[in-house]
């Protein structure tokens, strides 16, 4: 482990040893490649198969008799991001909302997500500096050159805003060039409206009659982007283009996919997490109705019958034995390590130490709190599966995936198969939270999909399997220490102690994990907090369930862990907990989110007896987020009455989406919050099912009120920073009510809920 | 070989009879609105109709069905054709992944039928046997009331 006075300091030396992995893919701090490479652009994956007659503009958009379609290459996975990236185009090509199509497109490089990195430039989100946007910048390259085209992080609209945007307006100036040439007329004649070139007379063509002159123009370097005052489409709360399809049952997720011949398959996986098969006896279940074939595969035995259910069925006859992975047995073993792990041998990371902590902690006033969270699945609704098939030397794969071109890569590595013959069909996802960003049980149908000579496979995973087999938030536990003067926070030290999310995404691709990791002291290190002595440190302590990235990653712990220290430094220092914050708070985006939330609720103002408001705070993602709960006491338990909510995005392309990100990222912290809890026991992961791992339900879920600012200078994603502040601001509410303090989670276990 | 009825249409399997009828509609049949969640009755995903009355058909074996008049997503509406509690969901852009959806529209509409003008705790008895993992429930209960209002008036 690295020891703290072996750290290189400084930023720059920061960035060098942080490591980056996205996927399956990984970045070490360090790996430098050319500037003029990283310039020269990847070719249009478009133009391989483009049929007659079809042109291609940029690798956004392509153009056929029958219309116009939009390559939106980021994962829907209900966020509603291909519909704000699709505006983003149509809003340049100067399109109507009616008649734009989208497709995802195939796995490219030329796609790749140039914003993944930014955040783990080692600057604060809230540090606008030259130096700090440099740094960013340089992340950039990276992200280039490892391809990485992958839907996470809140990322998508930070990397699609200019050059979605970019390529609409390429695209339209290549119509308007080829319309000039038609018409004989100057360039600077004509306007363009709703798919068409309109010259001054009022004549028009349709950008499907000029798209194949247009693809023999050259593109424009820089064209001129609309002023965010003439946006027609982006701005506006738009219909979703998959919402009509996913209220009639027709959208197609990958579950749904459908191929002549295909078979069904279900697995027997081990009992422990990543278990290796060893050997097995499928005696008992080959003979069960319809099941038509049993294929061991790397990490279980694959049942192929008539139908999915058929299969898993028979999967649950198998005995098998399993190479069990070497871990601790039970999550209390896990714990109890983690508490004596907080010394320098375990010491990751340092990211901020403001002042003199140790001094400033030698007397006083000093509180000492300690919290912890359990491990959390993703549960997705859709569970985990792919339909894969190899035939005369290519494969397809149909998926809900996060990262196809990380999927395109193992599947060759797995097949020998060239990259050109390995096609990733990403289709809807039934949610993904993170978790379809792996690539483990799409990589099992192709495993299958090898022993089958040509005939098709869908492999779904029962929801046990999905339960069992996730890859998980960490469960975590964290250390402060607070003192309080003159009623203000004059010092706060956080230790954060947890197994590397990074070090276990990392080996599960075979690579080491060398440098800090990022997620363990994210959105806790990077506060908008003036405190004089401040001091934030990750610890990592060793693996046990595989680990991976759960919607808002380590602010989703963080966030609990550092804004309820605050919440109990305000009540020790005896002032009001919004107004505790703001004495504090250094960053003006932030400032106004907490002011705007404490209106909206009425913060202050006196309620009945038997109810009382929380609120929550976090930085995540470059988004301050600010949450107030209220909550009351019924005779059934605790009941959520409403919910407010204001993030600050910078600039808002489709408010009814953001809206919806913002209520639902809530709805899941609050959900983590209450119920949300994985065990371990014997090895093996407790909770199988929603009767064991529910989710929030309707009577249960308050009331929301949503607000949306446009204080920051840059734009920012909101798939994520919803989340983050629910713990917090329900868990205050809870000892606003009934004096009592939580310090872990899931609260269910402390008091009743409705 | 046992017949069904499904959105009025008849259907012959011969799937084994312990099947879930969640299955032998999407494997089988092919009709794929109607979702695979839990197995286990606890997420209503799987959520159609038998005779009217709303099941969930992943714990509902076929053997159990004797000719009786099963409604899936695809009879409720379709995109040319839609359902009020449909254009509702569209209205108020309820759905985000969406993969609950079909669940949460059977059984809305099983509600509106009996009760066709629901209070909020109508709405939360109705509903709580449907889990949506992106929070969408705002939205769903405001649809609700919309379509209530919408087929009242005839429209």
């Amino acid at each position: 482990m690295a020891k703290a006075d072996k750290k290189p300091r400084g930023k720059v030396a920061k960035i060098a040893r942080r490591t980056f992995l996205v996927g399956s893919v990984a970045v070490v701090g360090g790996v430098t490649f050319g500037v003029w490479r990283y310039k020269t652009p990847y070719g249009n994956p478009l133009e391989k198969d483009l049929p007659d007659g079809e042109a291609t503009l940029t690798p956004y958009v392509k153009i056929n008799q029958d219309g116009v379609t939009i390559i939106t290459p980021r994962a829907e996975m209900g966020q509603g991001v291909q519909t704000t990236l699709a505006a983003m185009v149509a809003e340049e090509l100067d399109m109507d909302w009616a008649d734009v199509r989208i497709e995802h497109g195939p796995p490219s490089k030329a796609y790749y997500n140039a914003a993944l990195l930014e955040e783990m430039a080692g600057y604060s989100s809230t540090d606008n500096s030259e130096k700090a946007a440099r740094a960013r910048g340089l992340t950039k390259i990276p992200a280039k050159f490892l391809a990485l085209q992958v839907t996470g992080g809140s990322t998508s609209m930070v990397d699609a805003y200019e050059k979605m945007r970019l390529a609409g307006a390429s695209a339209r100036a290549a119509l308007l060039k080829a319309a000039a040439k038609r018409f004989d007329v100057d360039v600077d004649t004509l306007t363009t409206m709703a798919g068409h070139v309109v010259a001054p007379s009022g004549e028009r063509f349709a950008y499907t009659q000029l798209a194949e002159d247009a693809a023999k123009v050259k593109l424009p370097k820089r064209p001129k982007l609309r002023a965010k005052s003439d946006w027609k489409l982006l701005g506006k709360s738009l219909p979703r283009l998959d919402m009509v399809g996913k209220a009639t049952g027709t959208e197609t997720y990958s579950l749904d996919v459908r191929l002549p011949n295909m078979l069904y398959a279900a697995l027997k996986m081990g009992p422990m997490v990543g278990a290796q098969l060893e050997t097995y006896d499928a005696s008992a279940a080959k003979d069960m109705p319809g099941v038509e074939a049993i294929l061991p595969i790397s990490d279980g035995v694959a049942v192929l019958a008539r139908n999915s259910w058929a299969a898993m069925q028979a999967a649950q006859e198998i005995s098998a034995e399993f190479k069990a992975p070497d871990y601790r047995q039970s999550s209390d073993e896990q714990f109890a390590a983690f508490a004596t792990q907080f010394n320098d041998d375990h010491l990751d990371d340092e990211s901020r130490n403001d002042g003199d902590i140790e001094g400033a902690l030698q007397s006083g006033n000093i509180i000492e709190r300690e919290y912890s969270v359990p491990y959390l699945a993703h549960a997705t609704m859709e569970p985990m599966n792919a339909t894969a098939q190899l035939k005369d030397g290519r494969l397809d794969i149909w998926v809900g995936t996060q990262s196809p071109l990380a999927l395109q890569q193992i599947a060759r590595t797995v097949t020998g198969l060239e990259m050109e013959n390995i096609h990733v069909h990403t289709l809807a996802m039934g949610g993904g939270f993170g978790r379809r960003s792996e690539t483990d049980y799409a990589i099992q149908a192709v495993e299958i999909a090898q022993q089958l000579q040509g005939r098709p496979v869908k492999l779904t995973w029962s929801r046990e399997d999905d339960m069992r087999h996730d890859v998980y938030r960490p469960m975590a536990t964290a250390r402060f220490k607070g003192k309080i003067e003159n009623g203000k926070a004059a010092a706060l030290d956080g230790q954060l102690m947890c197994a590397s999310t990074l070090e276990s995404a990392m080996g599960r691709s075979g690579m080491p994990a060398p440098g800090s990791d990022f997620s363990t002291v994210q959105a806790a290190w990077d506060q908008p907090f003036d405190i004089p002595n401040y001091r934030i440190r990750g610890y990592r302590s060793q693996q046990q369930l595989p680990l991976g990235y759960w919607r808002s990653v380590g602010a989703s712990q963080n966030a609990f862990f550092h804004d309820s220290m605050m919440d109990e430094m305000a009540h020790a220092a005896g002032v009001d907990p919004l107004e505790f914050r703001l004495q504090s708070i250094n960053h003006m985006p932030s400032r106004k989110v907490l002011e705007r939330v404490g209106e909206m609720s009425s913060w202050g103002s006196i309620l009945p007896a038997g109810r009382a408001r929380g609120i929550g705070f976090c930085l995540s993602f470059g988004v301050p987020s600010a949450q107030v709960i209220e909550i009351s006491q019924t005779d059934d338990g605790i009941k959520l009455e409403k919910a407010f909510a204001v993030v600050d995005v910078g600039t808002v392309l489709d408010p009814r989406n953001v809206e919806a990100q913002v209520f639902g990222g809530m709805t899941f912290g609050l959900t983590a919050a209450i119920m949300g809890e994985i065990t371990v026991e014997g090895g093996e992961v407790v909770q199988g099912n929603f009767d064991s791992y529910d989710a929030l339900r309707m009577y249960q879920a308050p009331t929301f009120e949503v607000e949306i600012l446009e204080n920051e200078p840059h734009i920012r994603g909101i798939g994520e920073p919803g989340t983050p502040p629910a713990a917090p601001a329900i868990v205050n509410a809870i000892f606003a009510l009934t004096g009592r303090r939580l310090r872990s989670l899931p609260l269910n276990k402390h008091v009743d809920f409705v | 070989m046992k017949t069904l009825n499904i959105n009025g249409q008849t259907y012959q399997t011969d799937a084994d009879g312990e099947t879930p009828l969640l299955w032998v509609i999407r494997d089988e049949i092919g009709l794929t609105g109607t979702k695979f969640g839990c197995g286990i009755a606890a997420c209503g995903a799987c959520t159609v109709h038998v005779d009217g009355t709303p099941v969930r058909s992943c714990s509902y074996p076929l053997g159990a069905i004797e000719g009786e008049a099963i409604t899936t997503i695809e009879g409720l509406g379709t995109p040319e054709a839609l359902h009020a509690l449909q254009a509702a969901w569209i209205k108020h852009q309820v759905a985000q992944c969406g993969y609950c959806q079909s669940g949460q529209l059977m059984s809305a509409a099983a509600l509106l039928k009996e009760t066709p003008t629901p209070t909020d705790s109508d709405i939360d008895e109705a509903m709580s046997g449907n889990l949506c993992r992106c929070g969408a429930y705002p939205r769903i209960r405001a649809a609700i009331h919309t379509a209530a209002k919408s087929i009242g008036e005839g429209a």
